[in-house]
């Protein structure tokens, strides 16, 4: 397995999210798309600028952050600054793309639909993460993957690092 | 990632402001910000505190802050159960210990005390496994009001630092002057006391304030005109003034008023007595940020009760 993919593999990846997300999302009116912070965030940020040159339209953006309603705050004591959810944007009725970096055990995305779910009834809610770890804890999969990695131990850690916020783009497999 | 993303909150209570550091200050105001946000979500409530019980100890009377909590405590979706010393067992003799512990032993989480014992916040965490948050104690500290008084300063002005704060009325017998002082001087603000010198003492130059006699003197320099409620209670000692006195000397008066800064900015804990040491037409008007601070306090208490929450005994 390989522990390390720069800035070219992770282009490609984001490349192929945005065809298969524009291909999918081509006869909708809208879209909204909802980062989870902080590298959902950046990821959904550009997901949504490339969609844009590939013709999608009317795309609303959101951001979330979860803290409030994760499972495991009893278990992992003090945590970080909790920073503003924004979804200033209608999800009701219109289908709603939620973005991660990495997918691992699935809490943070229960943890999503669980927020997402107080602002509105969206008419679907899809997936897209740039890596998808394995490691699941919950029946949750993801619709758009940009990288799937097998058999990553479970003590390991799967950084992704982006441009905007890391000052270039890789991703690196390492151990705690 | 700024250092401040960075900061981890270790307090299992929140007895007063004077044990806290700038960081930790800032980054309660910070949390805040997202609990705000919250509040304007058509379903306000987040599941945060689900399954956790809060219980109201007022052995004082309160009207805003004790609903503040409640509120708050509700929006994190936590159990909030109320308890007042009048009409409770507290009134056929029992000590504040005793109940507390009987409280505690019907597995609360998070304790919210408003006494009129200074230290008595203190003497609970000392005795309680649950977290314990000040609510007021005497005229020790009110930590609640210092943090909502600096989150709606920092609102309007976007900075603490370097802003001149006034602090006019009781300050001897104010918590809410000791928890405002403590945090202010923190954070890089000046802060100056003004009263009478019955009511001021000159050793709360030992705490980093100014301490000024003559509101006159300075209503011309501060950004921040923070008053304090003339309190009645204590009005027949001979401490206080008359009222007409007071007013004339230390109230906020519309002809005091014209004399501020252009963008002073004025507030005050409430509850206020119009036309004694506020005028209406100030209380009401756009450079107060009176019920702002009650909005703020919402969202101050739920970043308390969350980060006092968070950590493990």
């Amino acid at each position: 397995m390989r522990n390390q993919y720069d800035e070219g593999d992770v282009g490609r990846m984001i490349d192929h999210l945005v065809t298969a997300i524009a291909t999918d999302f081509a006869g909708d009116r809208s879209i909204n798309i909802v980062g989870i912070r902080t590298r959902g965030e950046t990821l959904a940020e550009r997901l949504a600028q490339q969609l844009k040159q590939h013709g999608v339209k009317n795309i609303g953006r959101g951001v979330l952050d979860i803290t409030l309603y994760r499972d495991d705050l009893s278990e992992i004591g003090p945590r970080p600054l909790v920073r503003p959810t924004q979804i200033s944007v209608d999800i009701n009725g219109a289908p709603l793309l939620l973005v991660d970096d990495v997918l691992f055990t699935g809490r943070s995305i229960r943890a999503a639909l669980d927020a997402l779910s107080d602002f509105g009834r969206p008419s679907a809610i899809r997936l897209a993460v740039l890596v998808d770890r394995g490691g699941r804890e919950l029946p949750i999969q993801a619709d758009y993957v940009g990288l799937t990695l097998k058999d990553v131990p479970r003590g390991h850690r799967v950084n992704v690092k982006l441009r905007e916020t890391d000052g270039r783009d890789e991703i690196l497999v390492e151990p705690k | 990632m700024t250092a401040e993303t960075q900061h981890r909150w270790t307090h299992k209570h929140l007895l007063g402001l004077e044990q806290l550091s700038a960081d930790d200050i800032r980054f309660v105001l910070d949390t805040a910000d997202s609990f705000k946000e919250v509040s304007t979500r058509s379903i306000k409530k987040v599941p945060a505190l689900r399954g956790r019980v809060v219980v109201n100890a007022f052995f004082e009377d309160s009207t805003r802050t004790r609903t503040s909590f409640t509120l708050a405590a509700q929006r994190l979706s936590a159990d909030i159960l109320d308890f007042s010393g009048k009409g409770s067992s507290v009134s056929k003799g029992e000590t504040l210990i005793d109940t507390a512990r009987n409280i505690e032993a019907m597995g609360v989480d998070i304790i919210v005390i408003r006494h009129s014992a200074a230290g008595a916040a203190l003497q609970l965490a000392k005795t309680m496994k649950c977290s314990v948050v000040n609510a007021g104690d005497g005229a020790h500290e009110h930590p609640t009001q210092g943090l909502l008084d600096l989150y709606t300063m920092r609102e309007r002005f976007g900075r603490i630092e370097g802003l001149k704060v006034a602090i006019v009325g009781d300050i001897a017998n104010s918590r809410v002057a000791r928890s405002n002082l403590f945090a202010l001087t923190k954070l890089g603000a000046e802060v100056i006391l003004v009263g009478p010198p019955t009511l001021l003492p000159k050793s709360f130059e030992q705490l980093g304030a100014r301490v000024v006699h003559n509101f006159d003197e300075i209503v011309g320099e501060v950004d921040v005109i923070n008053m304090l409620r003339v309190q009645f209670e204590r009005i027949k000692s001979s401490q206080f003034p008359s009222v007409r006195e007071f007013t004339r000397f230390f109230g906020l008066t519309w002809d005091r008023f014209q004399r501020c800064k252009k963008d002073v900015f004025v507030m005050h804990p409430g509850p206020m007595n119009r036309g004694i040491e506020i005028s209406s037409d100030i209380a009401d008007g756009p450079q107060s940020g009176i019920l702002q601070q009650v909005t703020n306090g919402l969202a101050i208490r739920m970043a308390v009760l969350f980060l006092v929450g968070q950590v493990l005994v």
